[in-house]
C-alpha cells in the first residue's frame, strides 16, 4: 500500500508543477483538478473517506469548473513570451527554501506515534462511548469500518455549533460580494 | 488504507483503458473519405462562412451561477453529516443540533434571498 | 511484497464484477436503449423505425436488433477526422473526459443482493465497491462529468460547441444542488450513505415509496412511513427532474438542442469521439436511473419484502438481479417516453425551475422530513 502512497504522491507533485509549468491557464487549471484527485486519494489513504471525497466534490467539482468559468469568461490566451521577474523569482525561492527548513525541523522533532493506529483498532471499539457516539457507528466501529462521516455529524453539531453559524455567516458575506461585484460589472 | 476503495483505482483502469482503445481504433481503421481541404477544414456553422470571432463573450451571468454554485454546494455538503446522523440526534435529544441547522440554513438563505431579490438568479432580460 | 501480491489477488473478484458490469451489461444496455429510444420513438410518432439490420447475409431481420451493433461498427470505420482549427489536445482529451466519470460512478451501484454460488462458502455481494460514502462518491465523480462537456466546447474552437458547453456546464452545476438537496430526506431517514444498507433497509421495511410489507397476505404499514411518503415523493419528483437536466436530455437539452446549436458541444466531432460522448450520456442515463431506483424504489428488493436477500440461495439472488435490471429498464422506457412527449424549456425557465423552485422545495421538504421524524421519535 505504500506504493500507492508514493503513486498519488507523485502525481500530485507532477500535476501541482504542470500548474506552475504551463503557459495555458486551461491546462493550468486542469492539473490543478487531477492534483486535487491525487490529494483526495490520499486522504482517502489516511481513512479520511469523507474529507478525502469533498475534495472531489467541493474543490475538484466545484471550484475548479468556476475557475474553467473565469478563465474562459475572460478568455485568457496564453502567455506568451513570459518576461522572467528575478525580483519575484528570488523571493519565491526563498520562501520556498524558509518552507523547507521548517518542514525539516518539525519532521525531525514531531513524535509521530503510532502511525499504524487508527480507530479501527480493537482497543477503540469498546462499549464506552465516552464521545456519545451513535449505535450506527459504533456498530461500524464493531465492523473494523470507520464511521467518518457519522463521526463528523455527530462532532460538528454537538460541539462545533458556533463555528458552524460563522460558516454560514462567511458565506453569507461572500454571496452578497459576488452579486455586488457582477452587478457593477452589468451596468 | 482500506481495500473497499481499490476497485475504484480497477474501475479508473479499465474506464480509461476503454475510452484510450476506442480512441485509437478508429484511427487506425477509419477510412478517409475526402482529402483534407480548406472547405473540410472550417467550422460547422450549417454552410454559412465563419465569421468573427470564435469564442463569443459570454454574460457575467453564467460566472455569477458558478460562484452561487460554489456557495450553495458547501451548504449541501454540510447537511449531509447532519442528514445521517439526525435520527441519533432526535433519539439522544440533541436538540441543539437541529436548531444549529437551521440557524445554518436560514442564514444562507439570507443569502439566497438576496442573490434573488439583486435578480442575479433571473435569466429573463 | 507478500502482502502486495495478496492484495493484487483480492483484485481478481472486483474486476470480474467490472468487466461483467461494463462490458457485458451496460454498454448492451447503451447501444439497446439507443434502439429502445428509436423504436419507441417511432411508435409515438406513428412511424416504423430501425427494423431491417438482422444477422448479416441473410433475410432474417430479427425486427432490427441488429441495428446497434451496425451502428458501431460504422463509427468504428467512420473517418477519424481532426479539423484543423481545434486545440488538438483537449479536442482528443473531451470525449474520454465524458465517459471516464460515467462509467466510474457504476462501481457504487448494489445491482444485486448476494450471490451463492454453489460449492464457494462466501457468498459474493453484488456491488464493485461497498463504500460507506457511497451516495457522496457518486456526486463528487458526476460532478467531475463537467469537465469533459466544458473542454469539448473549448477546445472545438467554433461559435455553437462554446455556447452549448457553456450553456450544459451551467446547466448541470445548477441542478447539482438540487439534486444533492432531493436525497437528503432519504439519509435522514436511512441514516446511511452506504447504498447497499439503503437498499437492505428497504427491503426489510419496504420501498422508500411503497413502505408496505405482508404479514401473510395482511399489510403492514405504519403511520410514520405514510406520513413521510410526502417529503419523500416530493424528493423523488425533484431527483428525477433533475436528473433529467444532468444528463442533458429533453426537456432540459438545450445544450445540444438542434434548432439553436446545430448539435451543441459536440458538432465538431465525428466518428468514435462522437460515439463516445453518445455512449457518455447514455451510461450516465442508465446508471442515473439505477440510483434512482436504489434510493427509491427499493433498488433489487422484491415488494413488500418478498424474498431474501440470497444470501443463503442463489435462486433469490439472481431473482434480486433480475428485479433490479427490470426496474432500471423500465425507468429508461420513462426517459424516453418523457423526451418524445415535453417540448423543450427555455433557458431562462429551466435556470428558474432548478434555482427557485426546486431549491426552496427541496429545503422545506428537508424540514418537513425532520418534522415528521421527529414527531415520531423512537424510545
Amino acid at each position: 500500500m505504500e506504493l500507492l502512497f508514493y503513486l498519488f504522491s507523485a502525481v500530485m507533485i507532477l500535476f501541482g508543477l504542470g500548474v506552475v509549468v504551463s503557459r495555458n491557464p486551461v491546462t493550468s487549471a486542469l492539473c490543478l483538478v487531477m492534483s486535487f484527485v491525487g490529494l483526495a486519494c490520499l486522504f482517502i489513504q489516511l481513512d479520511a473517506f469523507f474529507i478525502g471525497i469533498i475534495q472531489i466534490l467541493v474543490y475538484a467539482g466545484a471550484v475548479m469548473v468556476l475557475f474553467l468559468f473565469i478563465i474562459m469568461l475572460l478568455d485568457l490566451k496564453a502567455e506568451e513570451g513570459r518576461q522572467i521577474n528575478y525580483l519575484a523569482l528570488a523571493g519565491g525561492l526563498i520562501l520556498c527554501l524558509v518552507f523547507v527548513v521548517q518542514l525539516g525541523s518539525v519532521l525531525t522533532s514531531f513524535e509521530a506515534g503510532d502511525v499504524g493506529k487508527t480507530p479501527q483498532q480493537p482497543e477503540m471499539t469498546t462499549d464506552k462511548n465516552p464521545e456519545g457516539l451513535s449505535e450506527l457507528a459504533m456498530e461500524r466501529m464493531a465492523e473494523k469500518k470507520l464511521p467518518d462521516v457519522h463521526l463528523v455529524g455527530w462532532t460538528l453539531f454537538t460541539k462545533y455549533n458556533f463555528p458552524l453559524q460563522v460558516v454560514a455567516v462567511l458565506l453569507l458575506v461572500s454571496t452578497i460580494g459576488v452579486v455586488l461585484l457582477s452587478k457593477r460589472k452589468l451596468t | 488504507m482500506n481495500t473497499d476503495y481499490l476497485p475504484i483505482l480497477v474501475q479508473f483502469l479499465i474506464a480509461g483503458g476503454f475510452a484510450a482503445v476506442t480512441l485509437l481504433i478508429s484511427v487506425v481503421l477509419g477510412k478517409t473519405a475526402q482529402q483534407r481541404s480548406e472547405v473540410k477544414d472550417q467550422a460547422y456553422e450549417c454552410g454559412m462562412l465563419p465569421i468573427g470571432e470564435t469564442q463569443p463573450r459570454f454574460s457575467v451571468k453564467f460566472y455569477l451561477v458558478a460562484m452561487l454554485f460554489v456557495i450553495f454546494d458547501i451548504e449541501v455538503v454540510f447537511l449531509y453529516p447532519w442528514a445521517v446522523s439526525f435520527q441519533e440526534f432526535v433519539r439522544d435529544g440533541v436538540w441543539v443540533a437541529f436548531y444549529s441547522m437551521l440557524g445554518f440554513v436560514g442564514i444562507l438563505f439570507l443569502a439566497y434571498l438576496y442573490a434573488l431579490k439583486k435578480g442575479a438568479l433571473r435569466w429573463s432580460d | 511484497m507478500l502482502e502486495f501480491f495478496s492484495q493484487l489477488t483480492g483484485l481478481i473478484e472486483p474486476t470480474i464484477k467490472i468487466v461483467g458490469l461494463v462490458f457485458l451489461v451496460i454498454l448492451p444496455m447503451v447501444a439497446y436503449s439507443v434502439y429502445a429510444e428509436r423504436r419507441f420513438s417511432a411508435i409515438l410518432q406513428d412511424r416504423v423505425g430501425p427494423n431491417r439490420v438482422g444477422i448479416p447475409f441473410t433475410k432474417v431481420s430479427l425486427a432490427g436488433l441488429g441495428q446497434p451493433m451496425a451502428d458501431g461498427l460504422k463509427f468504428i470505420l467512420k473517418e477519424d477526422f481532426t479539423p484543423d482549427h481545434v486545440r488538438k489536445v483537449y479536442y482528443w482529451l473531451a470525449p474520454a473526459l465524458t465517459m471516464v466519470p460515467a462509467l466510474l460512478t457504476c462501481a457504487v451501484l448494489p445491482f444485486g443482493g448476494y450471490l451463492k454460488l454453489p460449492f464457494v462458502d462466501d457468498p459474493f455481494k453484488l456491488v464493485i465497491a461497498d463504500l460507506d460514502v457511497g451516495i457522496l462518491f457518486v456526486f463528487a465523480i458526476a460532478s467531475l462529468g463537467v469537465y469533459g462537456i466544458v473542454l469539448a466546447g473549448w477546445a472545438s474552437n467554433s461559435k455553437y460547441p462554446f455556447l452549448g458547453g457553456v450553456r450544459s456546464s451551467s446547466q448541470m452545476i445548477s441542478y447539482e444542488i438540487s439534486l444533492g438537496l432531493s436525497v437528503i430526506p432519504i439519509l435522514m431517514i436511512y441514516g446511511d450513505l452506504n447504498l447497499s444498507n439503503i437498499v437492505q433497509q428497504q427491503h426489510e421495511q419496504g420501498w422508500a415509496l411503497l413502505p408496505i410489507t405482508l404479514d401473510g397476505f395482511k399489510p403492514v404499514v405504519s403511520m410514520r412511513d405514510l406520513l413521510l411518503l410526502i417529503p419523500l415523493f416530493i424528493s423523488f419528483i425533484i431527483f428525477v427532474t433533475s436528473l433529467f437536466a444532468e444528463t442533458n436530455r429533453l426537456p432540459f437539452d438545450l445544450p445540444e438542442c438542434e434548432t439553436e446549436l446545430v448539435a451543441g458541444y459536440h458538432t465538431e466531432y465525428s466518428s468514435m469521439k462522437f460515439a463516445l460522448f453518445f455512449l457518455g450520456e447514455y451510461a450516465a442515463m442508465i446508471i442515473g436511473s439505477g440510483f434512482a431506483v436504489t434510493l427509491f424504489l427499493g433498488g433489487w428488493s422484491l415488494p413488500f419484502g418478498w424474498g431474501t436477500n440470497g444470501e443463503d440461495s442463489l435462486f433469490w439472488g439472481l431473482v434480486n438481479v433480475g428485479t433490479f435490471f427490470t426496474k432500471v429498464i423500465a425507468f429508461i422506457l420513462f426517459f424516453i417516453w418523457v423526451r418524445w412527449s415535453i417540448p423543450r424549456f427555455r433557458y431562462d425557465q429551466l435556470m428558474r425551475l432548478g434555482w427557485v423552485f426546486f431549491f426552496e422545495i427541496a429545503l422545506v421538504n428537508i424540514l418537513l422530513t425532520a418534522a415528521i421524524l421527529m414527531l415520531f421519535r423512537q424510545g
